[in-house]
């Protein structure tokens, strides 16, 4: 105690309490705010503000059973513990699940599946595992094998999306909640500016997506700082602290994807953290906001257009849900290439051909499907 | 000084998945105090032993990499210009993975 006030008052000026109980020593500066925050009233305010997002934006009712797209990483582990905890403390009366998804990546997801394993004792929730190998014949470590590392990402995001929809459909859930906050939100805002692709970017930042498809799906960390979501197990559980919850640690995995290192979005993510750093780029959250309703007010029409249902081509059936944009035809597209030895040709580009060759025809069909699907480092819980 | 350095989120396997490391670190000469800046180099010279991209960028850490003091924020203690005392905790986490 004593040593975190000496270094405040080596820094110069008076020791600062924390800005809300004005008692203890600030352990946190939060990263929206700037304001220095103790560790007791930070993880107050951090539940405080998820049960605030679920509660304003209606996210869920009550009796709804609900999945939690679990990954065993920080964002989805501390999901699982937080509503559940709030669940609890508020009655929302939700019956929750854990959903994961195994790619089939050796030293990767092997070992983040053991994490969600013991959170599923830990928490007393229970658990369903879905893999590529049982839905679709293909483990990740087959497709690399395959092709490589260069559009591996595009296969697994399109693979674990409706992996989520068919465990989510398998459990008999309302709905599907991911982990994905605002950092990553922000991320996305920018691929899709990078890429042009203003179908996605109006729908990017929405809290809650799909409501009109097999499955909805929302994401409660959608205000919440990825800092304090990584600082909340040391808040919660600290070894150093004097005051244990009653898990010794909260449990999570995390180590970067080993076939993500080209994803576009670590690009992404480099640039807004390197933004940050600079002062007058201190909100993000700010940035994102904003760039919602810029491009709204700037298309309405476009923007409506885009949300009506679109055809899946590879059935003629029209699509359920404009979100979802023939997302069963791009996952068949996808595997027939694997299975026939021609996994490049939906990868590629409509006009000027592909970048990797294969079945010219086919492409240029499956290009205007396919050519902007989102690439996503493997291990996080995709929209 | 002793000190105790901690590498999480991934950071720990940079140094041979070690989590923990107990170090004994010498002052520059002529310096009467250590500052994180200095930890810093020190760090990145003995503790990392792959990739020092990932955890350091230029004078800093990279972006994305938190650092905690003694549990406590390293910004509210000035960054760079924290001093280091004998027996304190640093944490090093990154937030740079999936969840």
């Amino acid at each position: 105690m004593e040593r975190g006030e000496a270094k405040s008052k080596k820094a110069g000026g008076p020791p600062r309490l924390c800005c809300i109980c004005n008692e203890r020593r600030p352990v946190l500066k939060r990263p929206r705010t700037l304001q220095q925050i103790c560790r007791e009233c930070f993880y107050e305010v951090f539940e405080e503000e998820i049960h605030q997002a679920i509660v304003n934006n209606g996210l869920f009712k009550s009796g709804e059973r609900v999945a939690i797209g679990a990954s065993g990483g920080k964002d989805s582990t501390v999901l699982a513990y937080v509503l559940s905890e709030l669940n609890k403390r508020h009655s929302y009366g939700l019956d929750l699940f854990l959903l994961s998804i195994d790619e089939g990546i050796t030293g990767y997801r092997d070992d983040s599946l053991e994490t969600v394993k013991r959170n599923e004792l830990q928490y007393g929730l229970p658990l369903k595992i879905l893999s590529y190998k049982d839905l679709y014949g293909w483990t990740m470590d087959d497709i690399v094998k395959m092709i490589g590392l260069k559009n591996n990402c595009t296969f697994c995001g399109v693979f674990r999306r409706q992996a989520l929809d068919r465990g989510a459909a398998l459990l008999k859930v309302d709905k599907l909640v991911t982990g994905h906050n605002a950092d990553d939100i922000a991320e996305t805002v920018l691929l899709n500016i990078l890429r042009g692709d203003i179908a996605r970017l109006s729908r990017c930042t929405s809290i809650t997506t799909g409501e009109d498809g097999p499955i909805p799906r929302c994401k409660p960390f959608k205000y919440t700082y990825e800092k304090e979501i990584v600082i909340y197990p040391f808040a919660v559980s600290n070894p150093h602290s004097h005051t244990y919850a009653y898990f010794k640690k909260l449990d999570y995995f995390s180590t970067e994807c080993i076939y993500s290192p080209n994803a576009y979005r670590g690009f992404a993510r480099e640039f807004i953290k390197d933004l940050e750093r600079l002062r007058f780029f201190v909100q993000t959250f700010a940035f994102y906001i904003r760039q919602e309703l810029f491009w709204i007010s700037l298309n309405p029409v476009k923007t409506s257009e885009l949300r009506r249902p679109r055809k899946c081509l590879s059935k003629g059936r029209v699509s359920v849900a404009a979100t979802f944009l023939a997302r069963n035809g791009a996952k068949r597209v996808l595997l027939d290439g694997l299975n026939r030895g021609l996994p490049k040709m939906s990868i590629g580009r409509a006009r000027g051909g592909g970048v990797n060759g294969g079945d010219h025809k086919k492409e240029t069909k499956a290009g205007s499907t396919v050519k902007t699907l989102e690439s996503k480092q493997c291990g996080s819980l995709d929209f | 000084m002793q000190l105790t350095l901690e590498f999480g989120g991934g950071l720990e396997l940079l140094c041979d998945s070690e989590k923990i490391h107990k170090v004994n670190v010498d002052l520059p000469n002529g310096v009467e105090e250590l500052t994180m800046k200095d930890l810093l180099s020190w760090v990145r010279t003995n503790v990392i032993k792959e990739r020092p991209e990932m955890f350091i960028k230029g004078d800093t850490v990279r972006p994305g990499v938190l650092v905690l003091v003694n549990d406590c924020d390293w910004e509210l203690s000035g960054q760079l210009e924290t001093t280091i005392e004998d027996k304190d905790v640093i944490v090093f986490i990154s937030t740079l993975h999936g969840g």
